[in-house]
């Protein structure tokens, strides 16, 4: 554990108990953000951590060494912290500004000069910025100044207080991706404090979200989508992003077609035939005795061993790709659009043919996460209609092409 | 015409005693410079504990409001009692009156800095020290240079009434002129090169007090 929130506590003097009971774990790599409403203690606890505040009662460990037993000075030393707005200094150059902390720590003159130029780099602004005085930048490039000085020092773990809260949109997103390599290619550790969700859910690694100084839920972006506690962080996360949240959390057994075309393994290849021309299809799946599924034929495989009585196992492809019922969509998604699949069957735990997803199944999907939410009142029977409206679509555009069950 | 002759005497004036008004404007510059200079090595200081403990501001510089209320050359009596005659008295004086311009803007200044950028500094991991020399000097700089101002051009007119009490500096000139009949360009004699002194005095810091000011901070081209 690289951090450690042992039962924080913080009260004010006049008696206002602003963290109460707060504990997490931070592990090297982490980014963990705190989002709550304002005044719920995010910025309290994020200051307990460098010393800012001291905690009224409550542990902090740095890698099993307790942080109140250390020299604050030295202990701020070694976390960079990132602060809304300013925080730069306006009366250094920018230079000046992002080798404070080396100058501090009495870093010779060459090697700062090394660091400048190499922070500049990584804040992807040019070298002649670092003769300018922050007035000179605009508040986002200030701001790019500001997160590299965080790591201007080597620091591990960087502390950050809504940094990009005054920036317009745009600028933040370009800010997050800064943040989200340095995160990436230097492997820091971040703990990150925001308003903003969509913030929160794109950096995580974990969320914590808080409320009237407790935490109200902490996991994984993922599984607070999935499982938001109660209504405090379904309001906090909004009506919109649940829903937009919905493809990432449905399991292909919801979005499937069920009762897919198939044929045993055992018949034989003219009883194939027939059922490919019945059902106007150009590839069965073939499962054994049990439903498990063994293989797929298609009719060019069928064209070139034909005989009437031969038995479909001696011809059909053993190599097939599946899912899962239990998989998420998501992850289902890539294997059928990238790498071009027209469809896919579907297994059950037990290896069993459940039923197939086809490219248009999952255009259905898209379709609905995007627009159907006004009549999203019951969930799988439109769902499944809808599927189906859109297999026949497809059909009548390319009708040769038919996929399986139709 | 009157005024012609005025203009010719003074330039004899300053013609036949040019070393002497010479002479005393140095030791007028000089006097107010030490109470200034005193002021500032008490008043800086004690600007800064006052606003960093701020309970204690209010006593302060209302102390230093009293003192100023004081007419100075009452203030240049009462101190003669205790300090006699002399150079010394005048020196007190101007530091007792430069003392709540320093005090007030030094205290100004530092509240006026930016509480982010402060706590930014601290944040990073300056100590107290490193806060008050890297941040919060600089950057409250260019107001107490103004209040070194004030103070400097307010020491120039105090030093000249202290020639009252035998500090010498222009105030002396300007009494002989007042003591000899048809003084009148004797008086100017005095009075011109202490105005010009004090617009000077005023120019330059106020030049300086400029350069210092961080919102000034752009790149030199
Ligand atoms: N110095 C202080 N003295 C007394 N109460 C304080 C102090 N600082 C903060 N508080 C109170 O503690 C509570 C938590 O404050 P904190 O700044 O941690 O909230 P926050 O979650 O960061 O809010 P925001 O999103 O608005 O920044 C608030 O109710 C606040 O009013
Ligand atoms: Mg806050």
């Amino acid at each position: 554990m690289l951090i450690s929130l042992q039962h924080l506590r913080k009260e004010y003097p006049g008696g206002k108990v602003a963290v109460e009971d707060v504990s997490v774990d931070i592990n090297a790599g982490d980014f963990v953000c705190f989002i709550g409403t304002s005044g719920s203690g995010k910025t309290t606890t994020l200051r307990m951590i460098n010393r800012m505040i001291n905690p009224t009662s409550g542990k902090i460990l740095l890698n099993d060494e307790d942080v109140t037993k250390m020299d604050p000075v030295k202990l701020r030393r070694k976390l960079g912290y990132v602060i809304q707005d300013v925080g730069l200094m306006p009366h250094m150059t920018i230079r000046d500004n992002i080798t404070l902390v080396p100058k501090l720590l009495k870093w010779s003159k060459e090697k700062r000069a090394q660091r400048a130029e190499k922070l500049i780099k990584l804040a992807q602004l040019p070298t002649e910025f670092l003769d300018r005085y922050p007035s000179e930048l605009s508040g986002g490039q200030q701001q790019r100044i500001g997160v590299v000085r965080a790591f201007a020092a080597n620091q591990d773990i960087i502390l950050m207080d809504e940094p990009f809260g005054a920036l317009d949109p745009i600028t933040r997103e370009s800010l997050q991706d800064l943040v989200l390599d340095l995160q990436k290619r230097l492997g820091k550790t971040f703990i990150f404090v925001t308003h903003d969700m969509d913030e929160a859910l794109r950096l995580a690694t974990k969320i914590v979200i808080m409320s009237e100084g407790k935490i109200v839920q902490m996991d994984s972006p993922d599984n607070i989508l999935k499982h938001p506690k109660n209504d405090f962080v379904k309001h906090l996360i909004g009506e919109d992003r649940l829903i937009q949240a919905r493809p990432s959390v449905t399991t292909v057994g919801q979005i499937m077609l069920k009762a897919p075309i198939s044929i045993s393994e055992n018949a034989s290849l003219h009883r194939a035939l027939q059922t490919m021309h019945e059902k106007r299809v150009d590839t069965l799946l073939v499962t054994d005795d049990e439903d498990h599924l063994v293989g797929v034929l298609d009719i060019e495989q069928l064209d070139l061993g034909y005989h009437r009585k031969r038995p479909v196992s001696e011809v059909m492809n053993r190599e097939i790709y599946f899912v899962h019922e239990s998989s998420i969509i998501r992850d289902s998604v890539n294997r059928i659009l990238k790498l071009g699949y027209r469809n896919i069957p579907v297994i059950n735990q037990a290896g069993k043919l459940v039923g197939i997803v086809t490219r248009a199944t999952l255009v259905d999907m898209v379709y609905d996460a995007l627009w159907g939410q006004e009549d999203s009142g019951d969930d799988a029977v439109p769902e499944l209609k809808n599927a189906v409206t859109a297999q026949q679509k497809k059909d009548t555009i390319a009708p040769a092409k038919g996929a399986l069950d139709d | 015409m009157a005024g012609m002759n005025l203009w010719q005497q003074l330039i004899t004036y300053f013609m036949q005693n040019g070393m002497y008004v010479l002479q005393q404007f140095g030791r007028h510059f000089l006097i107010s410079i030490y109470g200034v200079l005193l002021a500032a090595i008490v008043g800086i200081p004690l600007g800064i504990f006052i606003s960093r403990y701020r309970k204690l501001s209010s006593t302060v510089v209302g102390l230093a409001n009293v003192i100023q209320t004081i007419p100075s050359l009452a203030m240049l009596s009462i101190l003669m009692l205790g300090l006699g005659l002399g150079v010394n008295t005048v020196i007190v004086t101007v530091f007792l009156y430069s003392l709540l311009p320093i005090l007030k803007n030094t205290y100004t200044g530092m509240q006026n800095v930016n509480k982010d950028v402060i706590d930014a500094g601290k944040g990073i991991g300056m100590t107290s020290w490193q806060r008050l020399y890297y941040v919060e000097l600089p950057l409250s700089m260019s107001v107490i240079m103004a209040g070194l101002r004030n103070a400097l051009v307010l020491a120039i007119g105090i030093t000249a009434i202290g020639s009252f009490v035998g500090a010498g500096g222009l105030g002396d000139i300007i009494i002989r002129g007042t003591n000899a009949t048809d003084g009148g360009a004797i008086i100017l004699a005095g009075a011109l090169p202490t105005a010009l002194m004090a617009i000077i005095a005023d120019g330059v810091l106020g030049f300086l007090e400029h350069r210092l000011d961080p919102s000034s901070k752009k790149v030199k081209n």
